[in-house]
C-alpha cells in the first residue's frame, strides 16, 4: 500500500510526518536538528529514501545534511558555497553596489533521475549544482553574471534564489525566481539565462513594466505542461503557456491576490491553489479566516476551500515554499502555517485537518509519495 | 594543550560529547593556530565559526578567555599565557540575542 512522508522546515529544526495511504493518522517525528532554521527539506524523486537539508543560523551560518534512509539518520554534508569568478556587486537599499554575500540556501531542488544531482538557491540569488550527493557544489555563475544583475536588489525577505523548476521534457530547460529581481529561464543547461517577466506589473517599482525588478513568491508547473507556469507575485497571481515568454494575470475573483504559495494539483494540470493573504502590510488571511483558493480552469475563475480550516481569529502566514501535494489518486493536498500547523486535504482540498498542531513556525512543506 | 569550550550547537553538529574539547597546537597557540586545529579535527564546523571567504569571525560568535572579551583581537595575536597554557579554556560563544 502507498504510503506518505511530509518534510517539514521550521524556525526551531526538521520534522518528519508519516501516514499510510489514508492519509488519517499520522506519525511525527522530530525535531531533527533542534534550534536551527530549516529552510528547505527535500527528497530525491529518483531515490526516495535520499532527503537533503538546508540547516542554517544567524550564529553559526549554512550547514547542510542528508538522509539515506528516509530522515531516520542523518549525515552533514558539503556547506562550501563560493560564488564563482569575480563577486560582482548588486544594488543595496540605499542605491549604492554591494557586492554579493552568501548568507544561506533557501531552496534544495533534487534531480529527478540521479540521486547524487542536487541543485540549490541562495541568498544573495545564485544557483548551485552537486552532483556528488552533496558533498561539492558548483555556481552555475551565468545567472549571477546577467546583464541585468547590477540592478538586482533584494526584498524585505533578503536577495533570494528560492524557486527551482526543471523543464521534465527538456532537462536543459530551467527555471528559476528571485526575490526581487523576477523569473529567469535557463536552455542550455544553467550556461545562460534570460529573465521571463513580460506581462508583470509591478506598481511598486519606478517602472511597473521593467524586464526585472518584480517580487516573484513562486512558482509552479505540472510536469505533464512544461511550458505553463503559474506565479505568484508579491501582488497578482499569474499565468504563462509559453515557458515564460508572456504573462497574464489570473487572479480573477480572488478576494485578494497577495499571497506566497501555490501549487498545482498532481493530476489534473489546471487545478492550481494558493492562499490568498490580505496585503504585503498584513501577513495574515483576510477576516481571520484561513482559506484556500482552488481554481480548476487553469485561473480567474477561484473557490474558497474552508472545510476543517480556522474560520475566524486565525492570523497566520503561509510562506513560498510551505504547500505541496502528492502523487495518489486522490491528491493530496499539504501547507504549513507559521503558527505551526501542517493541514493535509486527502480529497484536493474539500476537507482539510491539522496533521500536527504545534510546531515552531513553518518554512517548508514537501511531501513524497512512496510506493 | 589547548582546552576549548564550544556551544552547544556546534558541539551536537560536531558530535563531541565532552564540554571541553583538548588541542594541540605547534608553537604560540593564536585565535587563527587554534580555530585551524579545530576546524581540521572536525571539518563540520568549517564556516560555522569563521565566514569562508573572508576568514573572518561570524558576527555573532565571540571568543572569551581569562574573564576577557578576545573578539576585536588579532587574529593572530598570542592567546593569553593562561590559556597557552592549558590552565584556562577558550571560549567560543554565540552572542546573546536579546529582546
Amino acid at each position: 500500500m502507498s504510503s506518505v512522508r511530509v518534510l517539514v522546515g521550521t524556525r526551531k529544526g526538521a520534522f518528519v510526518l508519516r501516514s499510510d495511504g489514508t492519509r488519517k493518522s499520522w506519525q511525527v517525528d522530530g525535531p531533527f536538528f533542534p534550534g536551527w532554521e530549516i529552510y528547505h527539506v527535500n527528497g530525491s524523486p529518483a531515490e526516495p529514501n535520499r532527503i537533503y537539508v538546508s540547516q542554517t543560523s544567524g550564529w553559526f551560518g549554512q550547514q547542510m545534511q542528508r538522509s539515506d534512509d528516509g530522515g531516520n539518520t542523518w549525515e552533514p554534508i558539503g556547506n562550501e558555497f563560493l560564488y564563482a569568478g569575480e563577486t560582482g556587486t548588486h544594488q543595496w537599499y540605499d542605491g549604492t553596489q554591494r557586492p554579493w554575500e552568501f548568507k544561506r540556501i533557501w531552496h534544495l531542488e533534487p534531480s529527478a533521475t540521479d540521486p547524487d544531482v542536487v541543485h540549490a538557491g541562495a541568498e544573495d540569488a545564485a544557483i548551485f549544482r552537486s552532483g556528488d550527493g552533496g558533498k561539492t557544489w558548483t555556481e552555475l555563475a551565468a545567472l549571477r553574471n546577467h546583464d541585468s544583475a547590477p540592478s538586482w536588489q533584494p526584498g524585505a525577505g533578503g536577495m533570494c534564489l528560492h524557486t527551482i523548476i526543471f523543464d521534465p521534457k527538456d532537462p536543459q530547460r530551467i527555471f528559476v525566481a528571485i526575490s526581487a529581481a523576477g523569473a529567469f529561464r535557463s536552455d542550455d543547461g544553467g550556461q545562460s539565462w534570460k529573465p521571463i517577466n513580460r506581462g508583470l506589473v509591478s506598481q511598486y517599482i519606478p517602472d511597473p513594466g521593467a524586464e526585472v525588478g518584480h517580487c516573484v513568491h513562486r512558482l509552479a508547473m505540472h510536469p505533464s505542461r512544461p511550458n505553463v507556469l503559474f506565479m505568484q507575485k508579491h501582488w497578482d497571481v499569474m499565468r504563462t503557456d509559453d515557458a515564460g515568454e508572456s504573462w497574464r494575470e489570473i487572479s480573477g475573483d480572488l478576494p485578494t491576490d497577495f499571497g506566497f504559495a501555490i501549487d498545482v494539483h498532481a493530476h489534473e494540470p489546471d487545478t492550481v491553489y494558493v492562499v490568498p493573504i490580505k496585503s504585503d502590510e498584513q501577513h495574515f488571511p483576510l477576516e481571520g479566516a484561513l482559506r484556500v483558493y482552488r481554481s480548476r480552469s487553469g485561473g480567474n475563475q477561484w473557490e474558497p476551500l474552508t472545510k476543517g480550516l480556522p474560520q475566524r481569529d486565525c492570523y497566520v502566514n503561509v510562506l513560498r515554499d510551505a504547500m505541496a501535494v502528492d502523487d495518489l489518486d486522490s491528491c493530496g493536498v499539504y501547507f504549513g502555517t507559521t503558527g505551526g500547523q501542517v493541514y493535509a486535504s486527502a480529497d484536493a482540498g474539500e476537507t482539510w485537518s491539522a496533521i500536527v498542531h504545534d510546531l515552531p513556525a513553518v518554512l517548508s512543506v514537501e511531501v513524497q509519495t512512496l510506493a | 594543550m589547548i582546552r576549548v569550550v564550544l556551544p552547544s550547537h556546534l558541539r551536537t553538529l560536531a558530535r563531541i560529547e565532552s564540554t571541553e574539547v583538548a588541542l594541540d597546537v605547534d608553537g604560540d597557540a593564536t585565535q587563527a593556530t587554534v580555530l585551524d586545529a579545530l576546524e581540521e579535527r572536525f571539518p563540520v564546523l568549517c564556516g560555522a565559526i569563521r565566514d569562508r571567504t573572508s576568514g573572518r569571525r561570524r558576527p555573532f560568535i565571540r571568543f572569551f578567555a581569562c574573564r576577557r572579551d578576545l573578539s576585536h583581537e588579532s587574529p593572530d595575536a598570542p592567546l593569553p599565557g593562561a590559556v597557552r597554557g592549558g590552565d584556562e579554556p577558550f571560549l567560543i560563544v554565540g552572542a546573546i540575542a536579546g529582546g
